[in-house]
């Protein structure tokens, strides 16, 4: 038998570490999320004529969605800092060993690289924002003339998708002290977690755009007024069934790199066991069996193949599913993660 | 060079806790938060039980997590004596340090930044003990250079068994407990 008693009780350290809350895991999701959406927009503006029409759906609603959400999630970033006006003392030093360091650079990067790719086919999807703004067509008419500059943009969204991506994982990675996080699996399951919710988001918007949909007042009131308001064209349905056929690539991807992350515990030190048990069958294996493994994955994949093979409509539901299902693992793992410690194999 | 330590006998600690009010009143520690505590192990089987009491603080690892994944440099290794400081103005409080402590040694001061113990480097300097050190009525506690073979923390490591805590999280811990 062996009891141990602690006589400390410091906030947010005891009796359980709990310094991170919502903003940290809100954050790496729209990390992720962003991602995925450079990742699926510089593909596309690769594998497509440099100069061609684009899908506008990956390539300016992504990156325009992509500007909005990070500026959220680094939102959350600044809201969990507790010496807030020194921010930005960020960025008067760079720290190699340190990820969140990373991080802090490669997100100033990320927003020129997504802002090129919104504008190269920015007049094409807002037509009334270039009419107000002529120096868009400008800008636009300049890259699009230049190849270079389309592949170029195009190669930086995936370069710096990948760098943020792999990055919202390589974050909670690198702290030891946390078994849970102790694996080099998490960058790269956070990594296809946010490609999974970013193809989910453009399939959701082209389901929610497509013409004699039945929906909800508010949401066809909303998307009437921005429609009327951009007075853009319908976006092309067609790219629908690959980027279903892309989510479910990525959600089958996402949920090998959780088992190998679950085995690589399993068969690791007693902590790490330990730690793989708070998922398995500890306080957080509801949420993480039912709405991540279930819910956010399987679910979904259920979905988008019966869609795939014509059996059922395409719906939001499976895009609702994956994007949920993708914030709940970062809850989970931030908790889960936090909770899990060395102490309890104190000599 | 020298490479403070700490050799903590827990033969002769009591758990009076003297070492947390010294600390508490040297560092102006706010109420309700510990730069040092006491942790208390019981081993074993009624009637062949051990007791083990220790006096817990910061580890000033050679080899520290908290200083490696620091975004600004805030958490930094001092060049006397390889002490693991906090420079407050430089911290943003983004508490990646205090998950990266496998020894929860951190907490967030309510002024904002991270905090923890810091050797009483300020008394250090001026050739005086930590105030925890100093004020031990068990004299269980001892502070040193652990470069210098003739220091007293040199002779007791010498002399008998010691170990650290976890030391197989790799980070090299500088404080001893003599068993």
């Amino acid at each position: 038998m062996t009891e141990y008693t602690l006589y400390r009780h410091n906030p947010g350290i005891d009796p359980s570490m709990h310094v991170w809350g919502w903003e940290i895991p809100v954050y790496l999701f729209l990390g992720g999320l962003v991602a995925g959406l450079m990742i699926i927009a510089g593909v596309r503006l690769l594998i497509m004529r440099p100069n061609a029409r684009q899908a506008l759906v990956c390539c300016t609603v992504g990156p325009l969605a992509g500007l909005a959400l990070l500026s959220l999630g680094m939102l959350a970033l600044f809201l969990d800092l507790s010496h807030k006006v020194h921010v930005w003392r960020l960025y008067l030093t760079f720290e190699p060993t340190s990820p969140m360091s990373w991080g802090s650079w490669i997100l100033l990067l990320v927003y020129p690289a997504l802002l090129a790719n919104a504008l190269a086919h920015l007049p094409e999807a807002i037509p009334s924002l270039s009419r107000r703004f002529p120096v868009l067509v400008r800008i636009s008419d300049f890259m699009l003339a230049r190849p270079r500059i389309i592949v170029g943009t195009g190669l930086a969204n995936i370069v710096l998708g990948l760098a943020l991506g792999i990055y919202t994982g390589v974050l909670l990675g690198a702290l030891g002290a946390r078994p849970l996080w102790n694996s080099a699996v998490l960058g790269p399951l956070f990594l296809f977690s946010g490609l999974s919710t970013a193809a989910a988001l453009l399939h959701g918007i082209l389901v929610l755009t497509t013409r004699g949909e039945e929906l909800p007042e508010f949401a066809d009131f909303l998307l009437s007024m921005v429609a009327r308001w951009s007075q853009a064209g319908p976006l092309d349905k067609r790219i629908a069934p690959t980027l279903a056929q892309a989510d479910n690539s990525f959600l089958t991807i996402e949920l090998a790199l959780l088992g190998l992350l679950l085995i690589g515990h399993l068969t690791s030190t007693a902590v790490h066991q330990e730690a793989a048990g708070l998922l398995l069958h500890g306080p957080y294996a509801a949420v993480f069996w039912v709405c991540v493994i279930g819910l956010g994955i399987l679910l979904p994949l259920l979905l988008q193949h019966l869609e795939l093979l014509h059996r059922i409509r395409h719906t939001i539901a499976p895009s609702v599913l994956v994007l949920c299902g993708g914030l709940v693992l970062r809850f989970v793992i931030v908790a889960a993660g936090q909770a899990s410690h060395w102490s309890s194999v104190l000599p | 060079m020298s490479r403070y330590i700490m050799v903590i006998d827990t033969r002769r600690c009591v758990g009076c806790m003297d070492c947390v009010v010294a600390c508490k009143t040297e560092n102006n520690v706010p109420e309700g938060y510990n730069r040092d505590w006491i942790t208390e192990t019981v081993r074993g089987k009624f009637p062949t039980t051990s007791l083990e009491i220790r006096t817990e603080r910061c580890n000033h690892c050679a080899n520290p997590p908290c200083v490696s994944c620091c975004p600004t440099g805030a958490s930094h290794i001092h060049e006397r004596g390889g002490v693991v400081l906090v420079n407050h103005d430089e911290c943003i409080g983004c508490k990646a340090c205090l998950a990266a402590c496998p020894y929860d040694a951190r907490f967030i001061h309510p002024d904002g930044y991270a905090d923890k113990c810091t050797f009483c480097i300020h008394r250090v300097e001026k050739g005086q003990d930590p105030a925890c050190v100093s004020v031990c009525p068990t004299r269980c506690m001892h502070f040193g250079d652990a470069d210098d073979p003739a220091s007293e923390v040199s002779r007791l490591l010498a002399s008998r068994p010691a170990h650290t805590l976890l030391p197989e999280a790799g980070t090299k811990p500088r404080i001893y407990y003599l068993s």
